[in-house]
């Protein structure tokens, strides 16, 4: 077994053993606390700069497989993990999750005391840290943590998003469909085909999936990709994905979604909401350590609904610092009263913190895809 | 929104008696229903005819009916006291049936009552297959093919379409009892009939057979508002074929992609939505096909079940008590979290840790009964236990379960016959775990034992995993003992120190110490319901070895630590649990820290909020000598929690703990044969003539010295365990062969028995000068029948002032020269007038909270305060207290899981629970003890009456009685006619083989309400036996002793005489 070491900038050292790729990697070390989807975790592209460990301390058990991704590869930086399955059992399993890290070139550390790196990490909040199983001089490795990029500040979603537009659809990423479990797939009532231009700024599969769903005719279009391209385009709506890092690094999204508020129908998802905010003026801020998992309950305003929900976020939306007038709140995260939600008063946009789509996560919140239609709809 | 107060009364129901397939799970969540509706402002009317619960403590309800729970004594208490709403969901699946049969009998509506949690269309819906399967059809959920029929007929013709094999389960039994499996016609058509005689609606459900598959459970909770959320998914580690409460399980599931448990999840609210369970908790049972994935749903239960204990005990989450606030109209979002504080109720736990749990069977008291486990539930108890790896979860839940193994073996007790290899690995049984591993151990491959068992890989990778870091560590035993990383890995892996001494030829405390030496100690960390997201103040810890330990241990107060049960088994049960309960709030009332250790979770003990810290852990000597390490407690009690902590008693307290109260010497002299007869002659009193023997050789010569009958039994047992009554030498020998084997080391103890006398048990508290009798119980069958299984009242009926006086002068005595700091519990056989002593035990005794209900005092919390150093005298307890009604306890019994085992009693324990009978009344209390133990006690019908030739005088009197009371007796031969002398008409009936109609075909016909049989000779057993055993299944009131008899007899009168009154126990004192 190659020995592994993760520091922290704090210069907390864990001693592990080596799984997956073998090497040296750096990040903002986040914990999540799904007890299953460490395949969707790992390929979801908001974990760019970022390395995860799950909370869970049986990892692996269920191997890999060819549908479970939210990308076409693994996006995390690191991975960290109590215990790593020597065996893979699920029948749609194709690889054993060390194969996979080792093929797709993630460091892993396994065989650290998981918990008390996730006390730390609420405690002190959000560090950086770094796995190397190559350097084992902990002064060295603690300089590189603290050294390393981090992401607050950091636009990441330029090395994620996609170079151009493309159009989604069933054949560009085809689903194995010996499984039944693939076909119990949610179809929302929709009566009509909608045009829609997704802004991927580290798009889930997941959510092109929902969005086809709805009856969504899909664009995918890059980071950068000019507001009066999308007009021209003519989409009955415009959908802001998830994506990495600090949303307000990334100024050139911000830019563009200001000239299309107004103009067509607008849905945003975590990055998205968050960019949709510092559009209409608002600010976004830091969390201690993030949410990152699949119980959090979401309150809806409107009904009193509550929704356990997936989600993946470092930052928020300070919804008081958007101009009064605009929005208003309409989710909160009830277990530290964040925002979860709001809603254009004047223009058709809205917007959610957490994932409806889940991939990881419950299906509570999947409405939302059935909203964002109606608002197509009543915008066409 | 708020809470209701449109309602202020609510009736709760609680599940009765300990049976197989409802256990003191039940009482954890009456419990916590109990003081959440409480702590709302609610008055609580409760009903519950088990004494041995903390729900049945008077302080718990407003209004506490100890009385049977059947729709009519219910319905009496809801005219009596007009509760508003009925909470039917948190009493297991007696409160559910009786809410459904009052809601039948036109009760609810009379008294205008609302059914709260969950409605009687709902719980319907979920019982009744044919309504399940449409409801689930309706919501597009996938089902196993099935078909029900009333008639064999309509059997055969669903089994033409699904096909053989399929499982057969009759409607609304009981944990899935008379359920079974058919390979062949034969075995269908047998299962069938029985199936169709069990269900009270005579409704079996044939189903696609699903042996193979899966099998997961997830617990849902549900609002008004329609807010679900999952409280914790369960895989189950044996495969569908084993009853969920038979498996190992793991939560949580293990082998699912987030795919697969997301549609799990999706189709868990569905059901919940179709079903219309509007509040509260509920489980849902899945199988899954191992390669195509197909989910199908096994059964919904829309209440609290055991599964949710283990849910809650396993994530922290309080179903019951959340449950009984979403019925009551709060929703999740409105409750708080109790561990967090700062977050709200309406999340998913989320866990950091696995949790095993293993079911605990108790086949050794059934030697008749066939030993595999399948699709009805045969364990007794279980034990639950926590580690960051399954390997360390398995471990230590193996070495919980009580039965003498120290891990996964390795622990020089791994026995087996290679030839029963393969049998062991496919017909799923009790030591299944143990033969998978000697089938890896001997080279098979996990695919070979994966076909055998349908176990999934995974688990069985992780079980391989643990042999072969044993076969490296016993490569490496010198490096072991130097190497702190090798013995950190080897104590992650949960190898136990008994079992690292066994590898290395040492023993366990140099283990211990070389363990400590490297530097090796156990850390603790919390069960916090959010995996460390969220700080945590709830002190529920499970210990581990991994670099941070997360225990706050010094809070400056005096702490003492109790030591619990750990699982339920017969002889030692839920009673047990009440004393380690009390110790804890006595605790609390004295400023102390009361510190909770036990494995079972099924208990009110291991709920967080019973003590200041609760370590879930196994109750071994290495486990608690963890706990004492880290906490340094002022003092230890061993005496509350039945033989587990006893057993470890000695151990502790060479290695220098504390221990508070009776010292275990004082504890092992009362077991120490020779010590015990020093002690009774100094005292002058008397035992019956006895002897002891390693040998049958000895035992001939002793037997034949004190003379024959006598009984044998091992020392050192619970629930008199191997322990017999024997006539005759051949007797003697058989016994010999097996009792010895079964305990080499320990000799066997023979006693004269004694014929005609009656047993008196004695629970009493000392405070070391003073010693208090709490009471003194007669038991109704006479010596020979085990404690436990007998039926006693206090007071006392037919004793003699001066027996009494003897009796109080010999405990008193006895306790002061054990020098007794506690409870004690003394037996007792008064024969012709002379007073012996069966047994003295300086411990709490299984009665102690059967006298505390019928004397209304709470003795388990008095021993606890004097064994911190209050007196008697300063705690206002001077004096014996009697008091004016009479309480009947009454044991009940597991036969019906065990077909074709003769339920007749004798010296070994075979009961699983008990229930209390109140009443100023003798007879009243009997016979409300009776039907509260599910005896249908009626005179209508027949009363069938077939003694042996001993009772044969004495009956006349009892069968004048019964025919007094309008009963029409039916009598075989011999006994008939010595009826017929004395003036009574007698319908003769056939023994069996002499002709027919025979006694079975009357019982069949049901033209029989009461069976009265005293067991006779060898020759007459096998014949009786079939009787009684049929009598059983056909839920027949049996009686098999000439008191019970009489007692019955006395019962009947003052029931014709007075109805069935009830009173709430807060009337009593």
């Amino acid at each position: 077994m190659t020995k592994a070491i993760l520091a922290l900038e704090d210069g907390t050292i864990f001693h592990g053993h080596s799984f997956g790729a073998e090497g040296e990697c750096c990040g903002e070390v986040v914990f999540n606390t799904s007890l299953t989807g460490y395949q969707e975790i790992l390929t979801d592209p908001s974990y760019k700069g970022q390395i995860v460990t799950m909370t869970y301390p049986l990892i692996g058990n269920y191997g890999v497989n060819a549908e479970d991704v939210e990308s076409s590869q693994p996006q995390c930086e690191g991975f960290i993990v109590r215990e790593n399955s020597r065996i893979a059992s699920n029948f749609r399993s194709t690889l054993k999750l060390d194969e996979y890290l080792n093929k797709n070139n993630i460091v892993g550390i396994e065989g650290i005391d998981t918990r008390m790196l996730t006390r730390k990490l609420r405690i002190s909040g959000s560090l950086k840290g770094i796995i190397s199983t190559v350097d084992h001089n902990e002064t060295s490795l603690v300089k590189k943590a603290k050294e390393s990029l981090g992401v607050e500040g950091v636009d990441l979603v330029k090395v994620v998003t996609c170079r151009k537009p493309y159009s989604w659809n069933e054949s560009t990423y085809t689903l194995n469909s010996k499984s039944e479990i693939l076909n119990s797939k949610q179809i929302l009532n929709t009566k009509s085909q909608f045009n829609v231009v997704a802004y991927d700024f580290g798009i889930k599969f997941n959510i092109l999936w929902n969005l086809q769903a709805i009856g969504g005719n899909i664009t995918v279009v890059p980071a950068d990709f000019p507001a009066e391209e999308v007009l021209k385009m003519n989409p009955d709506g415009i959908f802001l994905s998830n994506g990495p890092a600090d949303p307000a690094a990334v100024t050139y999204a911000i830019e563009n979604i200001k000239q299309l508020l107004g103009k067509k129908p607008i849905f945003g998802i975590c990055l998205g909401h968050q960019l949709l905010g510092l559009a209409l003026g608002g600010k976004t801020y830091k969390l201690k350590f993030g949410h990152h998992g699949g119980n959090q309950p979401v309150k809806d305003l409107k009904t009193g609904k509550v929704d356990i929900t997936a989600q993946n976020h470092c930052f928020a939306v300070d919804v008081d610092s958007i101009p009064k007038g605009l929005v208003e709140l309409t989710h909160i995260n009830l277990n530290d009263r964040t925002v979860e939600g709001m809603r254009c008063l004047k223009i058709p946009a809205f917007s959610v913190q957490y994932h409806p789509e889940a991939g990881p996560g419950p299906h509570d919140a999947h409405y939302l895809f059935q909203r964002f239609a109606e608002l197509m709809e009543a915008n066409g | 929104m708020p809470k209701r107060t449109d309602i202020r009364k609510i009736m709760i129901i609680g599940a009765g008696p300990i049976v197989i397939g409802q256990a003191c799970e039940f009482d954890y969540s009456g419990s916590q229903a109990c003081k959440a509706l409480r702590e709302e402002g609610y008055e609580v009317v409760l009903v519950n005819s088990n004494p041995a619960t903390i729900m049945t403590d008077p302080e718990m309800a407003n209004r506490t009916y100890i009385e049977p729970i059947t729709p009519e004594i219910v319905a009496k208490i809801i005219e009596k006291e007009r509760p508003d709403a009925l909470l039917p969901t948190l009493g297991g699946q007696t409160a559910l049936n009786t809410a459904v049969a009052l809601a039948e009998m036109g009760v609810l509506e009379k008294f205008k009552i609302e059914v709260i949690g969950a409605n009687i269309a709902s719980i319907k819906k979920a019982e009744e297959r044919d309504l399940f399967k449409t409801a689930m059809a309706e919501a597009g959920l996938d089902l196993p093919r099935s078909d029900y029929a009333r008639t064999i007929e309509a059997a055969w013709t669903v089994l033409e379409r699904i096909g053989l094999p399929v499982i057969i389960r009759p409607s609304f039994t009981l944990a899935g009892t008379g359920s079974g499996m058919a390979y062949n016609k034969e075995e269908f058509e047998k299962i069938v009939k029985l199936g169709l005689e069990l269900s009270p609606t005579t409704e079996v459900l044939i189903e696609e057979d699903l042996t193979g598959w899966k099998e997961f459970e997830l617990e849902v909770m549900r609002d008004k508002k329609d807010n679900v959320v999952i409280i914790c998914s369960i895989e189950n580690i044996d495969a569908m074929g084993v009853h969920t409460g038979d498996s190992i399980t793991v939560a949580p599931a293990q082998t699912l992609t987030d795919r697969e448990y997301q549609k799990m999840r999706d189709q868990s609210i569905t059901v919940m939505r179709a079903i219309g369970v509007e509040t509260g908790g509920s489980n849902v049972q899945f199988a899954v096909h191992p390669t195509t994935g197909r989910m199908v749903i096994i059964e919904m239960n829309p209440r609290v079940s055991r599964s949710s204990a283990l849910a809650s005990k396993a994530t922290g989450f309080p179903i019951a008590k959340f449950a009984a606030k979403l019925a009551v109209g709060y929703t999740l979002d409105e409750i708080s979290n109790d561990i967090t504080r700062e977050t709200p109720a309406s999340f998913e736990p989320s866990i950091d840790y696995c949790v095993i749990k293993i079911p605990r069977f108790t086949f050794e008291k059934f030697p008749d009964a066939e030993k595999k486990i399948g699709t009805s539930m045969k364990s007794v108890g279980e034990t639950m236990a926590i580690g960051r790896t399954f390997k360390e979860a398995l471990q230590k839940g193996l070495r919980s379960l009580e039965i003498g193994r120290a891990g996964f073996g390795g622990d020089g007790k791994d026995q087996y016959d290679p030839a029963l290899l393969q049998t062991r690995l496919s017909v799923p049984n009790a030591k299944r775990a143990f033969y998978i591993r000697y089938a890896l151990e001997s080279g098979m491959s996990i695919e070979e034992v994966y076909e055998l068992t349908k176990i999934d890989r995974w688990f069985l990778d992780n079980m391989l995993q643990i042999i072969e870091e044993e076969r490296e560590l016993k490569k490496n035993k010198t490096e072991l003992l130097k190497s702190k990383d090798l013995m950190l890995r080897a104590k992650q892996f949960g190898f136990s120190d008994r079992q690292l001494a066994v590898m290395t030829g040492r023993t366990e405390m140099e283990i211990r110490t070389i363990r400590k030496d490297l530097g090796v100690a156990a850390v603790y960390k919390l069960v916090d319901t959010c995996a460390a997201e969220f700080e945590a103040y709830t002190p529920y810890y499970y210990s581990t070895y991994e670099q941070e330990c997360e225990v706050r241990t010094n809070t400056g107060k005096k702490k003492v630590v109790i030591l619990g049960g750990g699982p339920n088994r017969i002889g030692q049960g839920i009673e047990f649990d009440y004393c380690c309960c009390h110790a804890s709030f006595a605790l609390k009332e004295e400023g102390y820290e009361a510190i909770m250790v036990n494995s079972n979770p099924e208990t009110v003990s291991t709920d967080y909020d019973t003590s200041d810290r609760l370590y879930f852990e196994p109750v071994t000597v290495e486990d608690v000598l963890n706990i004492i390490d880290k906490e340094k407690p002022d003092g230890v009690i061993v005496q509350f929690g039945g033989q587990t902590p006893l057993n470890i008693a000695l151990g502790l307290e060479a290695a220098g703990v504390p221990i508070i109260g009776t010292s275990p010497k004082s504890i092992d002299k009362a077991e120490d044969r020779k010590l015990f007869q020093k002690m009774l002659k100094k005292l002058k009193l008397l035992q019956p003539a006895n002897g002891t023997a390693v040998s049958f050789d000895q035992a001939k010569l002793v037997a034949k010295k004190i003379s024959y009958p006598v009984v044998v039994r091992p020392s050192y047992v619970l629930g008199g365990r191997a322990m017999r009554i024997v006539y005759d030498e051949v007797e003697l020998e058989e016994y010999m062969t097996k009792a010895v084997s079964a305990s080499p080391e320990r000799p066997i103890l023979i006693d004269k028995f004694l014929n005609d006398a009656v047993e008196v048990d004695v629970d009493c508290v000392s405070d070391g000068k003073k010693v208090v009798i709490c009471g003194i119980m007669e038991h109704i069958e006479e010596a020979g029948i085990h404690s436990g299984d007998s039926a006693c009242v206090i007071p006392t009926i037919t004793l003699s002032k001066t027996i009494l006086e003897e009796i109080r002068k010999a405990t008193q005595a006895l306790a002061k020269k054990l020098k007794v700091i506690g409870l004690m519990n003394v037996q007792y056989a008064v024969q012709n007038g002379q007073l012996f002593i069966l047994e003295v035990n300086p411990r709490a005794s299984r009665t102690v909270p059967y006298v505390s209900k019928a004397t209304g005092i709470l003795w388990a919390k008095i021993a606890t305060k004097v064994m911190i150093g209050r007196s008697l005298k300063d705690l206002g307890i001077e004096k014996e207290f009697i008091p004016k009604h009479f309480s009947v306890k009454e044991a009940v019994f597991p036969f019906n899981r065990f077909p074709g085992v003769d339920p007749v009693l004798g010296p070994e324990m075979k009961s699983t629970g008990e229930v209390m009978g109140m009443d100023d009344d003798f007879g009243m209390a009997f016979m409300k003890s009776q039907i509260a133990a599910g005896q249908k006690l009626t005179t209508e019908g027949k009363i069938f009456i077939s003694v042996n030739d001993q009772d044969k005088r004495k009956i006349i009197d009892i069968a004048k009685r019964l025919a007094n009371l309008g009963c029409e007796i039916v009598a075989t031969a011999g006994t008939a006619e010595v009826l017929r002398k004395s003036g009574l008409t007698v319908e003769e009936v056939a023994k069996l083989d002499k002709g027919r109609p025979d006694i079975i075909d009357l019982i069949k016909n049901r033209e029989v309400s009461l069976l009265i049989n005293t067991p006779g000779g060898k020759e007459t057993k096998a014949d009786e036996g079939k009787i009684r055993s049929l009598a059983i299944m056909q839920n027949l009131p049996l009686v098999t002793t000439l008191s019970g008899a009489r007692a019955t007899a006395t019962g009947l009168e003052a029931a014709k005489k007075k109805g069935l009154p009830v009173k709430a126990l807060q009337d009593y004192h």
